[in-house]
């Protein structure tokens, strides 16, 4: 195919993905963020005293979720930090 | 007289709208300015506000705005002969409808992209945003409850329809699946989709499915009416990308091949008009054109639903100011061309004028079956396709647009009713479930309640949805006219059609009022009166806020 043509069905390609989630964008973001929220939750869910068979692994996860954090505790509506060991704010 | 006239009257008295018409109303009233930072750029966050292309944006304006609604309307309204249907269709949409979409569009830009709801509450005053919420309510209420009634019809008379209209479900079901795990580009899903689709209405007519006349004392109708609610508040519950999205996708593209279908088999067929220009025989019982004519055809000419979908969507995506004039004007011009090959299948898509007379028996009648029956004939003359399948076409296109506005509907009026929960501290309203539940059952009490015990009469309510609908509209309207009054500039160009459109609704409702009376049908007029008070509050709403607004020196702004 022709550059041109090729960069014509590209640039419709990319158009026609715009019209199919523009829309939804918000939707689909928040249940996005629900699910991560989730997350979040198991991963942190010991500190909270909630037994987690997992915490052996998810332990490994808390420092690459620290940056996280802050934003998911203000938005389950605790202003400050939930855990006493654990602070960022 | 041939339908080609009538089309190429119609398109380019709109082109003209579009093009000159539109033009002063941006740069002289609205004075839509490029420069202007919109809160697409402003408060670019990835996901509410994000600057889109213009042609994506009016892409999905006009696929939300355009449903079964402007098909409907005037496909009743041609009882009173083709010329008031076409005259009100073209002229509203130039001077009414793009006049109001873009300047929701504009209104909501320059408050950061505020719903019209809240712009209520803020530019007129929180009394007239209870109003809002209220009008809202009935809107939604009065438009699933019809679209149920329609779409049983519909399947009852094209029992072909139904294979390929459940079907088309379960083709959308595959497509988000393929589309949300990217298995496969959408460029191909979109191809291999509309193929799907459209074998499935190539069977439909060979595999027709009926209903038993009677299941548990229920007729056909009645049943089919259940089902479409009890498929509707599933697919309310359902995350949106399982079902919505796919399905939004595919009615957008059918919407376009539909209408490119529509226009160009009028052109090659030529079929002539063969219902009267205005007719002066009408069926026992219909009521007189004016009011009723401006509240039969909302969707089409002129709709408050609109507003919604501009201010709380599309204007958050506004990538320059001045798009507000092609997102929002030429979405009115793509509705009003959608009403218009709706006028053109129904009085030109049948032999005879006695054919035409023995579908328009009475008021209400014809609707979409007559745009159906009509568009096929028109359908099979000039592409020389089965008239069965083109029916089936037709019937898929009208049910498919219905059933997605009735579960985005629901969606919203359980969104509307969860909030009430919260308001009113009702924990158990404020969950999912419960609030659909409580939206379908106040659906079902209206469609059957309006309709006797099969809601076969349904439709009666069309006329009290269509003013509701323009008691929106001018809400809208009058934010938008008292932020012109404020700016110092002139109103007249929405107070005009603002106040048009009060007179005639509030006459509308007055004239059914009568006849609800006259008939003995204390549940219509209840639901008449309980809109016509809504009307009088918005008419006060307007006068007081009018006043203030002409009383108080211009702002800088």
């Amino acid at each position: 195919m022709p550059g041109k043509t090729r960069l014509f069905f590209r640039r419709l390609g990319e158009l026609g993905t715009q019209y199919y989630n523009a829309p939804y964008r918000a939707a689909i973001a928040r249940a996005k963020r629900d699910e991560e929220d989730l997350f979040m939750l198991l991963v942190f869910a010991e500190m909270m005293g909630v037994p987690n068979p997992a915490a052996w692994s998810t332990l490994e996860l808390q420092p690459l979720l620290m940056d996280r954090f802050h934003e998911w505790h203000t938005r389950m509506g605790m202003e400050r930090s939930p855990l006493d060991h654990f602070r960022c704010c | 007289m041939s339908a080609i006239v009538l089309l190429l009257l119609g398109l380019g008295g709109m082109a003209a709208g579009y093009l000159l018409y539109s033009r002063f109303i941006a740069t002289r009233i609205y004075k839509l300015d490029p420069n202007f930072r919109t809160p697409a750029h402003e408060y670019e966050d990835g996901v509410d506000f994000v600057p889109t292309n213009r042609f994506v944006l009016w892409g999905h304006h006009f696929t939300s705005v355009a449903g079964a609604a402007p098909i409907v309307g005037p496909a009743i309204a041609v009882i009173w002969g083709w010329l008031p249907a076409f005259l009100w269709v073209v002229l509203g949409t130039v001077f009414f409808a793009g006049v109001h979409d873009s300047g929701a569009l504009w209104a909501s830009v320059r408050n950061r992209a505020k719903s019209v709801g809240s712009l209520t509450g803020e530019v007129v005053g929180r009394r007239a945003r209870t109003v809002f919420m209220i009008v809202i309510f009935l809107v939604l209420l009065m438009v699933n409850a019809v679209f149920g009634v329609v779409i049983a019809k519909l399947l009852i008379n094209n029992p072909g329809a139904v294979v390929p209209v459940w079907g088309a479900i379960a083709v959308a079901l595959v497509i988000g699946q393929l589309i949300y795990r990217r298995v496969i580009g959408l460029g191909v899903v979109s191809v291999v989709g509309v193929i799907a689709l459209y074998s499935l209405i190539y069977i439909g007519p060979q595999v027709p499915v009926e209903l038993p006349q009677q299941v548990m004392g229920l007729s056909a109708n009645a049943s089919w009416i259940l089902l479409l609610f009890a498929y509707a508040a599933i697919a309310s519950l359902l995350p949106v990308w399982v079902l919505l999205q796919p399905r939004d996708y595919i009615n957008g593209l059918q919407l376009f091949v539909g209408l490119i279908l529509l226009y160009g088999a009028v052109l090659i067929g030529n079929p002539q008009v063969v219902a009267p220009m205005i007719n002066n025989d009408v069926p026992a019982g219909t009521p007189s054109l004016l009011p009723l004519l401006f509240v039969t055809i909302a969707c089409g000419a002129i709709s408050g639903f609109h507003g919604l979908v501009a201010s709380g969507t599309s204007s958050k995506q506004l990538d320059k100011e001045p798009d507000a004039r092609f997102v929002g004007y030429f979405g009115a011009v793509g509705e009003g061309a959608l009403a218009l090959a709706a006028i053109i299948a129904a009085t030109a898509g049948f032999a005879t004028l006695a054919d035409w007379q023995a579908v328009y028996t009475a008021f209400g009648d014809g609707s979409l079956t007559a745009f159906v029956n009509g568009g096929a004939n028109i359908l099979a003359g000039g592409t020389g396709m089965d008239v069965g399948v083109a029916a089936t076409l037709l019937t898929v296109m009208a049910a498919l647009f219905a059933g997605t506005t009735m579960d985005t509907g629901l969606r919203l009026q359980r969104y509307i009713f969860q909030e009430w929960g919260e308001i009113y501290q009702q924990k158990w309203l404020t969950r999912p479930l419960p609030a659909t539940l409580l939206a379908v059952a106040s659906c079902l009490l209206l469609a059957f309640g309006a309709g006797g015990a099969d809601g076969s009469g349904g439709l009666l309510i069309w006329p009290l949805f269509g003013t509701t609908n323009q008691l929106l509209a001018g809400l809208t309207l009058l934010v938008i006219t008292i932020m012109l009054v404020k700016r110092g500039r002139p109103a007249i160009y929405t107070l005009a059609p603002l106040v048009f459109l009060l007179v005639m609704t509030l006459y509308a409702l007055l004239i059914q009022l009568k006849s609800f009376y006259d008939k003995s049908d204390w549940f219509l007029l209840g639901l008449d009166l309980v809109v016509l008070v809504a009307a009088l509050l918005v008419t006060l709403e307007c006068a007081a806020a009018l006043k203030r607004a002409f009383n108080a020196p211009p702002e800088r702004i």
